[in-house]
């Protein structure tokens, strides 16, 4: 292998949300020797948070992301139920979150899947750039463009008729929600709910077709094991995106802690700083760091819960762990079947609960005694966010920690893009335009908000380098963003 | 129909532009009006049946209060991440559903932006003041449409 220095930077990688860089380090003879994923922009949103009234906090946290504010004003809101000393929602109130939820989640992974995800798996990761965008998936395939779109529109008209808004909604409050939903609203989403199951178990087929026809490439594309982490239903360990405990099993199933009350999150996780990296490294402080890293998300979701309580997605659900053979699943790329078990899984909650009248109810807040510390975990999209709050007596907030789904990914996405970089990169005579996209690939698969996870505003470019020896830059690719 | 759609974050100072307008057009006559923290695949199906689009946006380095373009639909932008430019929505509007309807940006000049705040800079205050009094012109017919590859601006 040549030991002449060799640069490549691609500036930024796409279809991510956020602001970040890769760098790759090739030592002399071309093999690749450390890849890192560094996020290089921090605006410190919990700063700015101190001092907001805790009823304003559960609207003000959306402005931390374009694409799941739904999930920040749920985590805040649930955070703020326990400072207004709330344990137990009515149940309208609880139903309209969980609706507004699942109609979020519903259209966060539809978007991820067809927009940004297809043009790899329609297109292979090495097809030119300028095959691989939506715009190509939509001129080969519009009819599924389409459907796609709807499928969105649902879960944004969902959001829109539970939250109030599109974006920035107000109706989770501290201790409840502001309205119920109307019998006519209900009754148009049940004129449609039914063809939007059709179309997520078409789109199910569609990711599962994909790994089972790809199982070589999947198997072998960042498929190490690791520790997952979620949410499960409080009893039956049941996948719940909106509430219940904590639950860590390691690469083979079993339980590292289990039904643990998520406000007691802290005392098995803690967070390591990094000098590289805006973004924190959070491990289970008692196996540590080298090994105590995890998974969350779809697939996590999919390894950690002992059963989907919705009969498709359960039934799909069985056939994505039944091709591991009894392991858990591991590979990064099986993230894509395990998002689109979710939206059926949603869509049927959906369903379930637009036949429920507690939607109409008019119990819609639950008061009790203040309390001084509140903490709110849900199942985001990106997998499990967790909200820290502590106000004063003057109704301020004192002190802010959010660990978002992305963060909880880091080493995982860190190792991902090691494995990836070192599988195609290493003693290459050149290294190609499709060889670092497969690097993006991996990042790509968790679907990660780099704002998020800096708790940062507005979106930003991903960059890539690729570091000789001496940690000379090698080459440059730019994209405008 | 017409549609304005306005556009950006409004926690960060004048990003938040775009929804301030469409928030002050909200119930202009004839003209249906969406706030949005960007621009995603959904907005081609929105603006489908719109005879007009106008996207609100916040200006970075503007050399004019406001300015306001006809745009064409083009895919020459890349999709870097879940966001998208006004023409690429123009395109996938056209690629899906056979036609796009005839746009515009209206692009009003910011100067505070990256901090994590609300509210908008004095001058950015003015800047939109003078946008709406524009489009609200060009709505009544007072202003004539800038050619494509042309401008106006206050």
């Amino acid at each position: 292998m040549t030991d002449t220095p060799r640069t490549i930077e691609i500036s930024p990688v796409t279809r991510v949300e956020g602001h970040g860089k890769v760098t790759i380090h090739l030592d002399k003879h071309g093999q690749v020797d450390d890849a890192r994923l560094h996020i290089v922009e921090f605006r410190g949103f919990e700063r700015f948070i101190q001092g907001r009234l805790l009823w304003e906090v559960p609207v003000i946290v959306q402005r931390l992301c374009g694409i799941c504010p739904v999930s920040h004003h749920l985590a805040a809101a649930k955070a703020m139920d326990v400072i207004c000393g709330v344990d137990e929602l009515p149940p309208t109130a609880e139903k309209m979150r969980r609706l507004m939820h699942y109609g979020q989640v519903m259209q966060s992974h539809v978007l991820h899947f067809f927009h940004l995800a297809a043009p790899d798996l329609l297109f292979g990761f090495d097809a030119p750039a300028a095959q691989r965008n939506i715009f190509e998936v939509l001129r080969q395939k519009p009819e599924l463009g389409r459907r796609a779109i709807l499928m969105r529109k649902f879960g944004q008209d969902i959001i829109e008729a539970t939250a109030g808004k599109k974006i920035h909604g107000t109706a989770a409050i501290p201790g409840g929600i502001n309205h119920n939903l109307p019998i006519a609203t209900r009754d148009t989403f049940l004129k449609t709910v039914t063809e939007m199951r059709d179309w997520a178990q078409e789109a199910l087929a569609l990711a599962r077709d994909y790994t089972l026809s790809h199982a070589e490439l999947v198997g072998g594309f960042a498929a190490f094991p690791s520790n997952y982490m979620a949410l499960v239903r409080e009893g039956d360990g049941a996948l719940d995106l909106y509430h219940g405990n904590l639950r860590m099993i390691d690469a083979d199933g079993a339980a590292i802690f289990d039904q643990l009350p998520y406000d007691q999150y802290h005392t098995k996780l803690v967070e390591d700083v990094r000098a590289w990296s805006y973004m924190k490294f959070p491990f289970i402080k008692d196996i540590g760091a080298a090994d105590g890293w995890y998974r969350v998300g779809p697939l996590a979701r999919m390894n950690t819960v002992s059963l989907i309580d919705t009969p498709l997605a359960n039934a799909a659900r069985a056939e994505l762990l039944a091709t591991a053979e009894g392991a858990k699943m591991h590979p990064i790329l099986a993230n894509h079947w395990a998002r689109m078990i979710e939206v059926v899984h949603c869509v049927e909650k959906i369903e379930e609960l637009l036949h429920d009248p507690d939607l109409q109810g008019n119990d819609l807040r639950a008061t009790g005694d203040r309390r001084e510390e509140g903490i709110g975990v849900i199942e985001a999209p990106r997998g499990n966010l967790i909200h820290h709050y502590k106000v004063d007596e003057n109704d301020q907030v004192t002190f802010c920690n959010l660990i978002v789904s992305t963060t909880h990914n880091n080493e995982a996405m860190n190792r991902s893009v090691r494995d990836v970089a070192v599988k195609q990169l290493s003693g290459q005579p050149e290294i190609t335009e499709g060889m670092l996209n497969q690097v993006e690939v991996a990042i790509r698969a968790y679907d990660p908000c780099l704002s998020c996870a800096t708790h940062a505003l507005g979106q930003m470019p991903l960059e890539v380098t690729l570091l000789d020896a001496d940690d000379r830059t090698l080459d440059k690719k730019a994209r405008a963003q | 129909m017409i549609r304005l759609i306005g556009y950006g974050n409004p926690g960060r100072g004048d990003d938040g532009l775009g929804p301030a307008l469409a928030g002050r057009l909200a119930d202009a006559t004839g003209l249906a009006v969406t706030t949005e923290y960007q621009l995603t695949v959904d907005h081609a199906l929105l603006i489908a049946d719109a005879t007009k689009v106008i996207f609100a946006d916040a200006l970075l380095r503007a050399v004019a209060p406001f300015e306001f373009t006809p745009i064409t639909p083009s895919t020459s932008h890349d999709v870097t991440s879940h966001s998208l430019s006004p023409e690429a929505v123009l395109a996938l509007c056209k690629t899906l559903y056979g036609r796009a309807p005839e746009a515009f940006v209206l692009g009003i000049a910011g100067h505070a932006f990256g901090e994590v705040s609300e509210g908008l800079s004095p001058q950015a205050r003015t800047n939109l003041s003078l946008a709406e009094a524009f489009l609200r012109d060009w709505l009544a017919g007072k202003q004539p449409s800038p050619p494509i590859g042309g401008l106006a601006h206050a």
